[in-house]
């Protein structure tokens, strides 16, 4: 499919920007209008998560999606559905913080006060350390990080291609770590759970595969395209 | 951006025939991917149900007679019973999905009239009663009850009922009576979440006798004064409000008087998360997650957790010399 750029530019981009922002604006929208249940935080908490895991997946798909249908034009959404998903995940993770740790807190010297910032950091830091799937859902946000400081194209330059594509293959554990996360958490049905690392175990299989129906090709070719 | 192209094609760069055909396998493999992909994709929009249809709360239902106050309620000062919405649109019942809001939706397949307990094991009196027959004689009260969920949810609930003790009796326990085993209906044409093999059906729960006999106990038929709704266990649930929500065995069909513990659904499931006291205690944690404290449905602030849910003066003394650890 050929498109030309200023279709993308200025057709397509902006629209997969704006749909991609839809469930963060369904989700305010939902929130402050009591369309939620009747535990509003349980819902922010949870779609927030699982929207960070749909966008890590979209964005493990482009590239299978590339190969396979020969639009390039494809990679130039990879950085934008990447930062969705790092945009959900801290949403997950600052609703996480206020919803779960800052409402349990104690207040002894009021709600504005030093000892709130400290019980705070002390409460999500022992949680995190406590319980191993916040352990790994913390670990999975954190992945993304350096992948989310590192998406402007100066600092691909910066980086150097090669060792770009490297660090950026920080998203394979993103996902796994994801996957385990949300497994862990649920109590018996982990249909939902099960769907997504059959998709993740899917994106990244084809790059399995693919790796090694390149090996054996001739020694000294740059692998200069991500997988 | 990334990739420059190459000028010209070294001939080490011109692809060998056995590549080329491992390509086409490559090819074929990849189809077989975007098929499996769209399965998995038609998968998740199946079970997500993106497009959540809404929660409905339980329509009101005709009014029970004669509904007594009772001395074992909360006080509506510290515990403001949560509202009817909430109550019918957030429940954990199985048997109808695993979303809080499902039951809400589907349990108005459930047909609670006519409705029967078969009573069964060490007993004098084993019969099928019919509820009309279990609720001869019994004055109702209304029971306003803390009720804890082992998720660390909790909700204030203005339960109708009697207590479970007077209909135990009725029953005749014999002397090696040490067990209650309830057993929650299993029909699937009434039960669409039993299509999921979530638990093992159906659903079995279980008391020791003395705290079946406490009088905090009670056989459940009402909410707010009116008719129990389906979402919450018509016609006829437990309420053991010192324990975790999963111990209210729902929709009861069956009553057997056991020598041996019987081995509750959750303990089945995960006997390393859920045991068969499943007494709420602030001081051991589920393996995933604190028991310290609670969300209480309405609430911003999570509430303290209280050991046994706050009757401790009522209920501590069945469990002295208990390890309440090993025992959770």
């Amino acid at each position: 499919m050929r498109l030309p750029d200023r279709a993308i530019r200025f057709g397509l981009k902006p629209l997969v920007f704006l749909s991609s922002l839809g469930p963060f604006a369904w989700l305010v929208w939902a929130a402050l209008t009591g369309h939620l249940s009747v535990n509003p935080l349980s819902d922010l908490t949870n779609e927030t998560g699982v929207w960070t895991l749909r966008f890590v997946c979209i964005t493990l798909a482009i590239t299978p999606l590339r190969r396979l249908t020969g639009w390039n034009a494809l990679v130039r959404f990879r950085r934008m559905t990447g930062l969705f998903a790092f945009f959900y995940g801290t949403c997950h993770f600052l609703v996480y913080v206020i919803a779960d740790r800052f409402a349990g807190l104690d207040f002894p010297d009021g709600i504005v006060a030093l000892s709130t910032v400290r019980n705070l950091a002390k409460s999500v830091g022992a949680d995190i350390y406590k319980r191993p799937f916040i352990t790994v859902g913390f670990t999975a946000w954190m992945t993304m990080v350096p992948l989310a400081a590192t998406s402007t194209a100066g600092m691909i330059r910066r980086l150097g291609g090669k060792r770009w594509n490297r660090l950026h293959r920080l998203i394979y554990a993103t996902a796994m770590l994801g996957v385990v996360h949300y497994w862990w958490l649920v109590k018996a049905d982990i249909s939902r759970p099960l769907n997504y690392a059959i998709i993740v175990a899917l994106l990244l299989g084809f790059r399995v595969v693919r790796r090694s129906a390149r090996k054996g090709r001739p020694e000294g070719r740059p692998l200069h395209q991500p997988l | 951006m990334l990739i420059k192209p190459a000028a010209d094609i070294r001939s080490s760069e011109i692809t060998d025939r056995k590549l080329y055909l491992n390509r086409r396998e490559f090819l074929r493999a990849a189809g077989v991917t975007t098929g499996v992909a769209a399965a998995a994709a038609t998968g998740v929009l199946a079970t997500e149900s993106v497009l959540h249809a809404a929660a409905q709360p339980a329509p009101h239902g005709r009014k029970l007679p004669n509904v007594q106050k009772s001395r074992f309620s909360a006080s509506p000062e510290t515990d403001k019973p949560n509202k009817w919405e909430e109550i019918t649109t957030y429940n954990n019942y199985y048997e109808f999905g695993v979303d809080k809001d499902s039951p809400s939706m589907l349990a108005r397949s459930l047909k609670p009239e006519p409705w029967s307990v078969v009573v069964d094991g060490e007993c004098a009196k084993k019969a099928t009663w019919t509820l009309e027959d279990i609720l001869k004689g019994e004055t109702l009260e209304e029971r306003i009850y803390r009720h804890r969920c082992v998720e660390a949810w909790s909700m204030v609930i203005p339960w109708v009922g009697f207590p479970l003790a007077n209909f135990i009796k009725r029953c005749e326990p014999t002397a090696k009576a040490k067990y209650v085993k309830f057993t929650t209906l299993n029909d699937r044409k009434q039960m669409p979440g039993l299509s999921m093999p979530v638990l093992r059906w159906p659903y079995v729960e279980g008391l020791r006798m003395d705290e079946a006999m406490h009088p905090l106990t009670i056989l459940v038929v009402g909410l707010y004064g009116e008719v129990l709704p389906n979402q919450d266990g018509a016609p006829l649930r437990l309420a053991v409000p010192w324990k975790y929500g999963f111990k209210h065995a729902k929709s009861i069909v069956k009553i057997e008087f056991t020598e041996k513990q019987p081995l509750n659904s959750w303990q089945e499931e995960a006997p390393s998360e859920y045991g068969f006291y499943a007494n709420v205690n602030p001081t051991v944690d589920h393996p995933r997650w604190t028991q310290a404290n609670e969300h209480r449905i309405g609430e911003f602030f999570r509430r303290k957790t209280l050991m046994f849910n706050g009757y401790g003066d009522q209920v501590a003394s069945l469990y002295t010399g208990l390890d309440l650890r090993k025992n959770y």
